[in-house]
């Protein structure tokens, strides 16, 4: 098996997921089968080629430092779950 | 010709003569989307109402002698092109309910251009998959045979275009989400150059891959759309500012001088059905009959498209997708008993199976330890896969090949199966890599009567050598008039 129950685990913890006991098996399969398969690009010779991250050559694109009213208060929290004076609400962070 | 079966230029002619009016052709596609959209399922959201609104300001407009290329006409977009009060899920439970501040600049530009939004369109949750069955909301058919998918992720886009529900349409391109569901509902669909259009308002999923762009009836409309979606914004910091020339001046006949490469890996490739070989050859042949010089081409890095595209894509993914935690808009789940657990409940009932695979797949690439042998490799085999190209455009303005390995397959027929379902993406992920555009035009039918696209690529920024082949391929052949039979709703 490419990747553990255990590494599936520990992936989705960083990534914010709860993974069901049920589906870790099958993920780590499926996931397994996939990275097996990345591997065939250890078979090229990158040796001193650059990685591409953009496929467009550009440098820095900036713009002018201007404020600007995109939204107001409301309508940044219109889509909010739970919201209060203002303000997101989230669960108690600090105990 | 009934008025939902109109192209965008037909239409506009009859607008712009008074033959028509903006109200009458809405309230036909609207009249179209309820007879036929219950088999099909091409829309997540109708908004009639607002469309027929519309349509009377665009008629109002026209009456006064204001009228583009666009006024008047009834499009639908992608369900992750954000509008203004008007819901945009991204075919995903975790934005059931979100209701965009905005709109996106491509909508801006449509609204400005007078075009009437219909509504939004169904589509692989996030755009992730190859075949709409991954939307959090449901299956979209493919209007050739219900039994099939239409493709995806833009499924519902290439749909409603296919079953006249719409007069054109947005999809967005990530990895051929626009190409492989245009050529297997049998209409046009162009990924444009990477920066060519504004992404402002586009859901992002992989940022240094995704495009959006336009599915039509015709090669002409593409350009029509084009013309007015196309250009730099100052919202959108990797929108490139290049002239935008007028697209429709491509559309003029003769390919004399035209080299077009036809890349070898690409007619050996693994899994590709003789149905769409031979339909594609017929397609190079009468290219040649039309003028162009054909030459063979090399794309050395071919076999290694997928394993690259699979790793970049999802570690973009992984990190564009960190920002759904619900706090500040979608949904949240009810178990807040701390902020973590809220983070992880959320995230795991509000995002799909496929959308959870792939963010697992990206952390990993991602992750200490794993991030050189995946993602670093990955980047470096992508500049080979990009000098390929340059290579081969040193032979050739255009390269022809076909869209997708096979016709459209069944629907349940992959979806449990995800790599199977990446390496159908074989031919269309190279260009996103790229950067560069490519279009897919029909080019013939399967045995089993399923259209099957031409893709044809061209250099950054030449979208115009792409209209000039793909609308002269378009005008010596009939397979764009062909129309899916759809019996309407049969209940």
């Amino acid at each position: 098996m490419k990747i553990s129950k255990e590494e599936v685990i520990y992936v989705a913890d960083l990534a914010r997921l709860e993974v069901d006991d049920q589906l870790v098996d099958k993920l780590a399969e499926q996931l397994g089968t996939i990275l097996e398969y990345m591997e065939t690009l250890e078979s090229v010779d990158t040796k001193g080629v650059r990685p591409t991250s953009h496929a467009i050559s550009m440098t820095n694109a900036f713009r002018e430092d201007e404020e600007a009213q995109i939204f107001n208060r409301d309508s940044a929290l219109a889509n909010a779950p739970d919201k209060e004076d203002g303000n997101f609400i989230v669960p108690k962070v600090v105990g | 010709m009934k008025l939902h079966e109109l192209t965008i230029q037909e239409a506009h002619r009859r607008l712009k003569q008074k033959e028509i009016s903006s109200t009458d052709l809405t309230r036909a596609v609207l009249d179209r989307i309820n007879a036929v959209d219950d088999p099909v399922g091409a829309y997540i959201t109708v908004d009639g109402e607002a469309a027929v609104a519309q349509a009377e300001m665009a008629d109002a407009a026209i009456s006064q002698g204001r009228i583009t290329p666009l006024t008047g006409i009834p499009v639908a977009l992608k369900d992750l092109i954000c509008t203004k009060n008007l819901r945009t899920t991204c075919g995903s439970r975790i934005l059931e309910n979100f209701i965009p501040p905005y709109d996106a600049t491509v909508v801006k530009k449509l609204k400005r251009a007078g075009a009437v939004i219909v509504g939004k369109l169904n589509m692989d949750e996030f755009a992730m998959g190859s075949s709409t069955e991954h939307s959090g909301f449901k299956l979209t058919r493919n209007p050739w045979d219900l039994t099939r998918i239409p493709g995806g992720s833009s499924g519902g886009s290439a749909a409603a275009v296919a079953a006249d529900m719409c007069i054109g349409a947005l999809g967005s391109d990530t990895g051929g989400s626009i190409r492989q569901p245009a050529s297997h509902c049998g209409v046009v669909g162009l990924k444009p150059t990477y920066g060519r259009i504004s992404r402002f308002g586009l859901v992002a999923f992989a940022s240094s891959l995704d495009q959006i762009g336009p599915l039509t009836k015709t090669v002409s409309d593409s350009a029509v759309m084009m013309n007015t979606i196309a250009g730099y914004d100052a919202s959108d910091s990797t929108s490139v500012p290049e002239d935008v020339p007028d697209y429709t001046a491509f559309l003029e006949s003769g390919l004399n001088n035209m080299v077009v490469g036809i890349p070898k890996e690409y007619t050996a490739a693994r899994g590709l059905d003789p149905d769409v070989s031979t339909v594609v050859e017929n397609a190079v042949r009468k290219i040649k009959e039309l003028g162009a010089h054909c030459v063979e081409i090399s794309l050395p890095h071919s076999e290694f498209v997928v394993a690259v595209y699979y790793v970049i894509a999802p570690s973009e993914a992984s990190s564009n997708l960190a920002r759904y935690d619900g706090v500040k808009y979608g949904y949240r789940d009810k178990d807040q008993s701390g902020l973590m657990e809220m983070y992880k409940n959320t995230r795991s009932k509000g995002f799909g199976p496929e959308v959870q695979r792939r963010i697992l797949l990206g952390t990993y690439s991602l992750s200490a330890g794993y991030y050189d042998a995946y993602y670093g490799k990955a980047s470096q085999v992508r500049t080979l896969i990009i000098e390929d190209f340059k290579n081969a455009f040193n032979r050739c303005d255009v390269i022809l090949s076909p869209v997708a390995p096979t016709p459209a397959f069944k629907i349940g027929e992959k979806v449990d199966d995800p790599l199977t379902m990446y390496l159908s993406d074989i031919f269309t992920l190279s260009a996103n890599l790229a950067g560069i555009p490519g279009i897919s035009v029909p080019c013939g039918f399967s045995s089993e009567g399923l259209p099957i696209g031409l893709q044809i690529m061209a250099r950054h920024f030449e979208e115009g050598k792409l209209f000039k082949v793909a609308y002269n391929f378009e005008q010596t052949t009939d397979f764009h008039t062909k129309k899916p039979q759809l019996f309407g709703n049969r209940r």
